[in-house]
């Protein structure tokens, strides 16, 4: 058995493990979902460690044939495309676990769904057969629309959760249709992603551009709602306004960056050419993420709608670091993927402690938190700065190498100016803002008697302001594992434009050198 | 004539009499066991059929060719068997609601289930009738058996009529084909349909016999009957139409379309893409208003013969290459019997006698009995099609037949976007049901349910099957394929 099968296997267990706890038993509920999530986050970061950098081809590899006829197996794996991901995504399903004390009724359900949802994606994460993809992606998505459904806040619960779900579905569909088509139009009678990528190095085997031309957008387009691409982005700020604590946290963090991925594992060695068209719309439609999200960012009123405008600014950083199709670029983009999944689980746990304590987020009622919650006025602070690109956090890694990668195509330059513009200043100027009057100012009476975090509460915010830290001062320990596998990936989808030479179609797979 | 390849099917009609006497002799409070004996001996029946003993482990023909048996008539067989035997623990559970006929609603079902067999191994136009006709007739009866409730008889008065016109097409479309072909048996036909592929009278025959199997399986424009009679009939007989009845529709329509007619099937790909479209698109825009829970299930039940008719319409463009579209359709069907018969379940035990059958009438079910509201959410989720349920795999496997033929003809890709539109409409009535289970805050009755020792055993195999088809396919998919390699040719 791989280390990943333990990774996603434990949260999953213990979902089941809790269906027979009687609902009553609170304590042994709340242990249970923490000590499961505790031992896939130790065991993805025994994984990480023990990852070997530079190494070709796939680790921890496990494979079970699963429904033979159709090529379907359990695939699991991880090269540097996704090792940070695990990494991440089982330090932000421990911090999440740990902020669950807001929920108070139904809590067994909860804790069920928020293990569900936290085994399978990093069950996806660590997939390599399409269909366990996506199949563990959509077992994640769905206990989020019904947390946020039962457990919402706000007088939009019930909007913001149909709109969430149909947003999510749709997304969700169309991506399926897209690799239903790819299976089915590349003919090799399996969903296995290694082998599939094989086959397609193989010039009589490579589809024609037209088939690419209507798979991508399927798959851009599918993916991209998933991820808020502009402009199918305004499931995000209300849905994450609604959602309890750690729903946000591991959405945001986590689940969202399942469609890049997607698009990062799938779309770009499957269908290279189709990815170079498209890379001019995909930046266009990364400013409108970056810049218009931006400005309705810095209208907002209400903290939490204004983290959730923010957190889908920085999806434009990612997309464009994914249309630069370079080198450097795509590995920012990866960066970014980590970085901002340690982020948004921060400022959405933070603001989530804010508006249990207070019981609002409007930032007009808020004000001199700082004073009386030091600690968690203190994290968010750090977290705004974080958030605006402040270099010593893991973010301003991957958003300048994300820059240095768009600048390097001219035909990006316009949009990369732009990006820049919006990301740096625009970015600046509403986080500032928010700080401002939220942790600064005159303290209103009525929050005299706000209790800043207990030490225990304190736990997982320390941990994801560290993981911040640590990617941001050493960044190499991401750059050098990601680096290896995004080069395979450049010299198929990129010829020249990317300073590569041409490949050609019947040269030895790159990852053979 | 091999009367041994039929002895499924006598000794089902056999138990459908045995019941009948045995009612005579049985004190009014004790038919409850008629039920379970029922149930015993088609367990029976259907451990025989996995045994290798019996006619399930023969293959060949009976009766001059009118009766076939192979994979697809074994595969279906089995699945009418195992719907019987889940609608007869419904059946007991409901039968203190019944006044009076105890004992013939149980063999009036196992004659059900007998039509439903002869219908799987038809292969005869004339066969095909009698078979249709015996499930028919019965069901006119089953559905209008709560002689003192109103909407029982009107339901069953609907039924009727529409169910008569409905057979007289069907008899009128066998008599065109007859007429200009001379056959009747499908083999035979299949062997000169192509001589009559343009001849106007022989394809208006054929169309009359799609109208006919369009009403059974509740196709769009047939479907008219379905959400009166789902709402009006009594519970366990919504159950086995909305399973039995549809499943028997759908193995007719295959073997009508794929095995007697494939130069027609592939001439009518668009008039199938188009049937199917609107099926999926109408059963899923009225089921959005609904709030009588039957009636929205009849709806649902309408967007479900969409989504098989993918499968169908997927084989008649592609069966000469490959059958994934007749397997999705078995494949379907099974996950659809343990998803539909939990939540008819659900329904018999929660609805009383004289309670409304509204959506409301769940407010709280969690607390009255949280088996019951789990095995009805995981219900509305696999029919929704969310991992890792049955309906999942099932809509993977449909929108894979059609997408396989997308590059041959777009309109399959506009099929597929129209499946996508379906599924995302249906999330919004089936999470409407999961709504009224867990948040709705006027309860009005919140005392605990009793289920039975047999009702709870019946709950939780619908439930394994649910898992089993959505986590371990393989068994059953391989079944399925093993049968649909009989609709290529």
């Amino acid at each position: 058995m791989s280390i990943l099968t333990y990774i996603s296997g434990w949260p999953l267990l213990a979902a089941l493990l809790l269906v027979f706890v009687p609902a009553n038993y609170r304590v042994i509920i709340r242990f249970v979902a923490l000590a499961a999530t505790f031992i896939s986050m130790v065991l993805a970061v025994d994984m990480f460690c023990h990852f070997q950098t530079g190494v070709t081809g796939f680790q921890f590899e496990q494979q079970i044939p699963w429904v033979d006829s159709l090529g379907i197996s359990y695939h699991v794996g991880v090269d540097g495309l996704n090792v940070g991901l695990i990494l991440m995504g089982a330090i932000v399903g421990f911090a999440a676990a740990c902020c669950s004390w807001e929920i108070q009724k139904r809590e067994k359900e909860f804790y069920i769904l928020l293990l569900i949802m936290t085994g399978g994606i990093l069950g996806a994460f660590a997939s390599l057969d399409m269909f366990f993809f996506y199949f563990l992606h959509e077992l994640a998505l769905v206990p989020t629309f019904i947390m946020i459904g039962v457990w919402g806040r706000g007088e939009r619960k019930n909007y913001a959760t149909y709109q969430i779900t149909i947003y999510l579905s749709i997304g969700a569909l169309l991506a399926l249709i897209g690799l239903i088509a790819l299976y089915v139009q590349l003919g090799a009678h399996t969903f296995d992603l290694p082998a599939l990528t094989k086959f397609v190095q193989d010039p009589k085997n490579a589809l024609t551009l037209k088939a690419q031309n209507f798979i991508f957008p399927l798959l851009l387009f599918g993916f991209g709602i998933l991820v808020s691409l502009w402009p199918f982005h305004s499931w995000a700020p209300l849905g994450y306004g609604s959602a309890p604590t750690p729903t946000a946290m591991l959405h945001a963090g986590v689940l969202k960056k399942f469609g890049l991925y997607g698009l990062i594992r799938i779309a770009l060695p499957l269908l290279p050419q189709a990815a170079q068209g498209w890379v001019q719309v995909i930046a266009w439609l990364a400013i409108g993420n970056i810049v218009y999200v931006g400005f309705v960012a810095m209208r907002q009123r209400n903290l939490n709608l204004l983290i959730g405008n923010s957190s889908v600014a920085h999806m434009g950083i990612i997309f464009l670091g994914i249309a630069s199709l370079s080198l450097i670029g795509i590995t920012g983009a990866v960066f970014i993927m980590i970085a901002h999944g340690f982020l948004a689980a921060l400022t959405f746990g933070l603001s989530g402690y804010i508006y249990n304590k207070a019981g609002t987020l409007e930032m007009g009622e808020l004000g001199g938190l700082c004073r009386k919650l030091p600690f968690i006025g203190t994290a968010l602070l750090m977290a705004a700065m974080a958030g605006c690109g402040l270099p010593g956090f893991a973010n301003f890694v991957g958003e300048a190498t994300v820059f240095f990668g768009a600048w390097s195509q001219p035909a990006l330059r316009v949009v990369t100016v732009l990006a820049v513009w919006g990301a740096l200043v625009i970015g600046g100027v509403y986080m500032t803002r928010a700080i401002r009057t939220t942790l600064h100012g005159p303290l209103p009476a009525r929050w005299n008697e706000l209790r800043d975090a207990t030490f225990w509460r304190r736990v997982p915010f320390v941990l994801l302001l560290a993981s911040l830290f640590i990617f941001g001062c050493f960044p190499k320990l991401l750059t050098d594992k990601i680096q290896h596998d995004v080069k395979p990936l450049i010299t198929l989808a990129a010829p020249a434009r990317a300073g590569l030479m041409p490949v050609a179609f019947n040269s030895p797979p790159a990852h053979s050198n | 004539m091999n009367a041994s390849l039929m002895s499924l099917e006598i000794s089902v009609l056999g138990l459908g009499l045995v019941l009948m006497l045995a009612d005579l002799f049985m004190a009014a409070d004790r038919r409850k066991f008629l039920a379970y004996a029922a149930i015993a001996a088609l367990g029976g029946l259907l451990l025989a059929s996995f045994s290798g003993f019996g006619s399930c482990s023969l293959t060949g023909t009976a009766f001059h060719g009118m009766f076939v048996e192979d994979a697809l008539a074994v595969f279906f067989k089995r699945f009418f068997i195992l719907a019987a035997i889940l609608v007869l623990f419904l059946a007991a559970e409901f039968s203190d609601r019944l006044s009076a006929g105890i004992g013939e609603y149980y063999s009036l079902t196992v004659f059900a289930l007998a039509g439903m067999l002869f219908a799987a191994s038809a292969n005869n136009f004339t066969m095909l009738f009698v078979a249709i006709e015996l499930i028919t007739i019965t069901f006119y009866v089953l559905t209008s058996f709560q002689r003192n409730r109103l909407a029982s008889l009107e339901a069953g008065v609907k039924y009727l009529i529409l169910g008569a016109l409905s057979s007289a097409f069907l008899v009128f479309g066998i008599a065109l084909i007859w007429g200009t072909t001379g056959k009747l048996n499908f083999t035979e036909l299949a062997a000169v349909a192509a001589q009559h592929a343009d001849q106007k009278i022989f394809l208006l025959g054929v169309l009359l016999v799609l109208v006919g199997l369009g009403f059974k399986i509740a196709a769009f424009p047939f479907q008219i009957w379905a959400p009166d009679v789902y709402q009006g009939a009594p519970t366990p007989t919504t159950a086995f139409l909305a399973v039995g009845s549809k499943a028997a529709g759908f193995v007719l329509l295959l073997r009508v379309l794929f095995v007697a007619l494939p130069t027609v099937a592939a001439q009518w790909v668009t008039l199938l893409i188009i049937i199917s479209a609107i099926t999926i698109l109408y059963g899923n825009l009225c089921a959005i208003p609904q709030r009588n829970l039957k009636r929205l299930l009849g709806y649902s039940s309408i967007a479900h013969a969409g989504y098989l008719l993918l499968g169908v319409a997927a084989l008649a463009g592609g069966a000469h290459t490959s059958t994934a579209g007749g397997a999705a359709i078995l494949y379907y069907l099974a996950g659809y019997l343990f998803t539909v018969l939990a939540a008819f379940a659900v329904i018999t035990l929660v609805v009383r006698d004289g309670d409304s059958e509204d959506v409301s009438v769940l407010a709280g079910l969690n607390q009255r009995s949280p088996l019951l509201a789990a095995t009805m959410t995981i219900a509305m989720a696999s029919l929704a099609g969310l991992p890792p349920l049955a309906g999942f795999f099932g809509k993977f496997l449909l929108l894979k037949s059609v997408i396989e033929l997308g590059p041959g003809n777009p309109g399959y890709y506009c099929l597929a976007f129209t499946a996508l539109a379906g599924v995302v409409i249906s999330l919004y009535y089936y999470f409407g049901v999961i709504r009224a289970i867990y948040f709705s805050r006027e309860a009005a009755d919140l005392s605990p349910i009793e289920i039975s020792g047999s009702a709870k055993f019946c709950l939780w195999i619908c439930l394994a099957g649910i898992f089993w088809l959505g986590i371990f396919p393989n068994t059953v998919l391989n079944l399925a394929t093993d049968a649909a390699k009989v609709l290529g040719g």
